[in-house]
């Protein structure tokens, strides 16, 4: 079986703690929100904020590792080949036909991916971060003259939500299109992707 | 014989101890320190038998020579005040509310809670200095007491009132208590402040006597066993102006904490004039209420929570009926409190009140006697207070909703003023009658009564500042961050939890959902076809 090493230690650390973080401030999110009562208003918003801080620091490693690794390539978007992709996901994949991407160490998201990942790093990210941080300084903000109203600020923030659930439900879902349901899934784990 | 040798070892030994104490002499505690430097009890001028107010007040002025014309400065003496803002004039001589609406035509009752004596018409001299009561505000005996009926003043000698009624006032020592005056304290306020509206816990919810002794779940500033403030601890009074004022309250206090030695003209008595704007040590988000919130939006999370029930409304429509003996009826709930009563109609009271809340920015209207009030559009606002989100002096504060019926002239169209208290034969709570009464209240005031009664509905707002709750016991978020929480009606800001956009979150939901049924579907299709 051909075996190829994706996912490096820290890659997966990455991933998998930056998914636990992600679903917790959703969950937390949501809940101020207004959406649901689970944890009440008061621990709902302890667990965002101290999530935020969290994630930051992860952030800042990341960003490191993607810059000194040279790592950030992978997410140079391409339109080589997307439609090849587009294809197997809606007709192909149901009638068995193989996945026209084969990952390899230095492309290791098909065009689609790559796409989707950049969207989610360069938009959604961003907009979550700054809206969030404008969300948890706003006073500060109106105080050296930068006066946003909250109601405009939550409004950016729960856009940035949306689009990360989204974002997180279609990620999950096409995480069981490998070649075996919880393929993806284990290569995640290992950092071993067992081709097809 | 065993017993007799315990007997004198123990002698010896207390003895040897009582040697002790002398030869340790040098270490015994200072004597106590007194805080002022004047025993009342030594002066001559105060060693003889006062037959009446005014000759203590004689008394006291023969040393403090200036303090009359201090008090004669006061709200507390003038009843009257002009709103700078508004120019409505106010204060008891004018406003109208909804409890016994008016002191006109009432005075010797009233005047039981005037800083003077004899103020028992508009013939009363306010220039006068021998009729400022000093002892009902440093009384530190609690045996000062000024009767209902006698115009303020105290009684003196044993005293039949009503006349011929042979109930007894028992006349008061005025030597002995002018022998002991002091500082004010919660009593000496409590004893008009406490009492409002007509009775104990009665008017403002935030104000009763159990804050002559509260517990620190009661008042976290007044608390007996801890900080136990006065009243005046924080309405620091110079030249006997104290300040804080309901007609005119500070809304949004700006100004940082008071510091010794710097001028500082803003009202003390206000949370921030202490505590600044950043009280919340370590909880960063909290403070970042402070620009919207009153603290004591927070802080005071319910009022009348010293077991005494406040009134929340009354209903005059509903006075006058009498008993089998042809007395008013009186009826009493489970807990002994008056609910209704012939003279004055129904009352609804509650125990541990949620305030309701709303915007305010200090300045407060009033609808005064012969303001143009109209029954299609009650409830009528006796007063209300002014402020919106946008205006930028507004706080979000907690308020008392008083809810009244009361007495109007629906041809002239106004409020009226009725003549409830007097033993004459057209007082309302002597002959029931409301043509009468009504008309001779307004005689009282020069005003046009057409002759007709009838009663409107009315809203009275009361500021809640008092009986502050200890921090643990402050609203939790979920009161005010969730749908239909405490601050549900208010209008103008984002309250996250209670606030959303609906077209955001329904396309939100509407995406998220699509792509789940999308990837569902999908997910079965190839489930079906089990080739992946």
């Amino acid at each position: 079986m051909e075996r190829v090493y994706l996912f490096t230690r820290f890659e997966r650390l990455w991933h998998w703690a930056q998914a636990v973080l992600i679903i917790g401030m959703l969950v937390t999110g949501f809940e101020i929100h207004g959406t649901y009562k689970w944890l009440g208003f008061a621990q709902a918003h302890q667990v965002h904020t101290t999530i935020v801080w969290a994630f930051i620091a992860l952030w800042v490693f990341a960003i490191f590792w993607h810059l000194t690794t040279g790592e950030w390539r992978q997410y140079i978007p391409t339109m080589k080949n997307i439609d090849k992709i587009v294809r197997f996901y809606a007709v192909g994949i149901f009638r068995g036909a193989p996945h026209p991407f084969k990952p390899t160490r230095e492309r290791k998201h098909n065009p689609m991916q790559a796409q989707t990942y950049l969207g989610v790093t360069v938009v959604v990210t961003p907009l979550l971060w700054i809206s969030g941080l404008a969300y948890l300084f706003y006073n500060e903000l109106a105080a050296a003259g930068w006066g946003i109203p909250l109601a405009t600020i939550a409004l950016a923030h729960t856009i940035g939500a949306f689009m990360m659930l989204a974002f997180l439900i279609g990620h999950i879902y096409l995480g069981t299109t490998g070649h075996t349901p919880t393929a993806h899934f284990k290569a995640m784990v290992t950092g071993w992707d067992e081709a097809h | 014989m065993q017993v007799l040798r315990r007997v004198l070892v123990a002698i010896v030994a207390m003895g040897f101890l009582a040697g002790a104490g002398v030869a340790a002499d040098d270490d015994a505690p200072p004597p106590k320190l007194l805080k002022s430097t004047a025993d009342h009890s030594k002066f001559k001028e105060l060693q003889r038998v006062f037959a009446s107010g005014p000759e203590v007040t004689k008394a006291c002025l023969s040393c403090h020579t200036e303090a009359s014309k201090q008090l004669h400065q006061t709200q507390h003496w003038k009843w009257e005040y002009t709103n700078p803002t508004t120019q409505q004039k106010l204060g008891k001589k004018h406003v109208i509310n909804n409890f016994c609406t008016s002191v006109s035509s009432n005075y010797k009752a009233c005047a039981s809670c005037h800083i003077g004596y004899g103020l028992k018409d508009e013939g009363f001299d306010f220039a006068s200095e021998e009729n400022v009561d000093c002892l009902v505000c440093h009384d530190s005996t609690g045996k000062y007491k000024k009767p209902s009926g006698f115009a303020g003043h105290p009684v003196t000698k044993d005293t039949e009132f009503p006349p011929g009624s042979g109930k007894i006032i028992r006349g008061i020592d005025l030597s002995a208590i002018a022998q002991k005056v002091g500082k004010t304290r919660r009593e000496t306020c409590g004893t008009c402040h406490f009492y409002g509206g007509g009775g104990d816990a009665v008017k403002h919810g935030d104000l009763d006597s159990s804050l002559d002794n509260p517990d620190k779940a009661l008042d976290v500033h007044m608390d007996a066993e801890g900080l136990n403030f006065s009243c005046a601890t924080c309405h620091k009074t110079e030249g006997h102006q104290v300040p804080g004022s309901r007609y005119a309250p500070t809304a949004a206090d700006r100004e940082g904490a008071h510091l010794r030695g710097k001028a500082d003209s803003s009202n003390p008595a206000t949370c921030q004039a202490c505590h600044g704007q950043a009280p919340h040590t370590g909880k960063a988000k909290l403070n970042d209420h402070t620009d919207k919130v009153a603290c004591q939006t927070c802080h005071i999370p319910a009022f009348a929570r010293g077991d005494m029930p406040t009134k929340m409304s009354w209903d005059w429509s509903t006075a006058g009926k009498r008993d089998a003996n042809g007395k008013p009826l009186v009826v009493t709930n489970d807990d002994g409190h008056v609910t209704y009563n012939g003279i004055k109609g129904d009352f609804v009271l509650e125990e541990n009140v949620k305030p309701e809340y709303v915007w305010f920015n200090g300045t407060v209207n009033y609808t005064l006697m012969g303001d143009p009030i109209d029954k299609s559009k009650q409830p009528i606002a006796i007063n209300s207070f002014e402020g919106s989100a946008g205006d930028g002096k507004s706080l979000i504060w907690p308020v008392k909703f008083f809810r009244g019926k009361q007495p109007f002239d629906p041809i002239n169209k106004t409020l009226v003023v009725t003549h409830l208290a007097g033993e004459d034969d057209t007082a309302y709570w002597k002959n029931m009658v409301w043509d009468k009464a009504v008309a001779e209240g307004m005689k009282t005031l020069h005003k046009p009564f057409s002759g007709k009664v009838d009663f409107i509905e009315t809203t009275a707002m009361w500021p809640i500042t008092h009986m502050v709750a200890p921090k643990d016991k402050a609203l939790a978020c979920n009161e005010c961050h969730t749908k239909g929480g405490r601050l549900d009606k208010i209008e103008g800001i984002y309250i996250p939890g209670r606030d959303a956009n609906r077209l955001v979150d329904t396309i939100g939901w509407l995406a998220a959902g699509g792509i789940l049924a999308g990837v569902l579907i999908h997910g079965a299709i190839r489930a079906l076809r089990r080739k992946h």
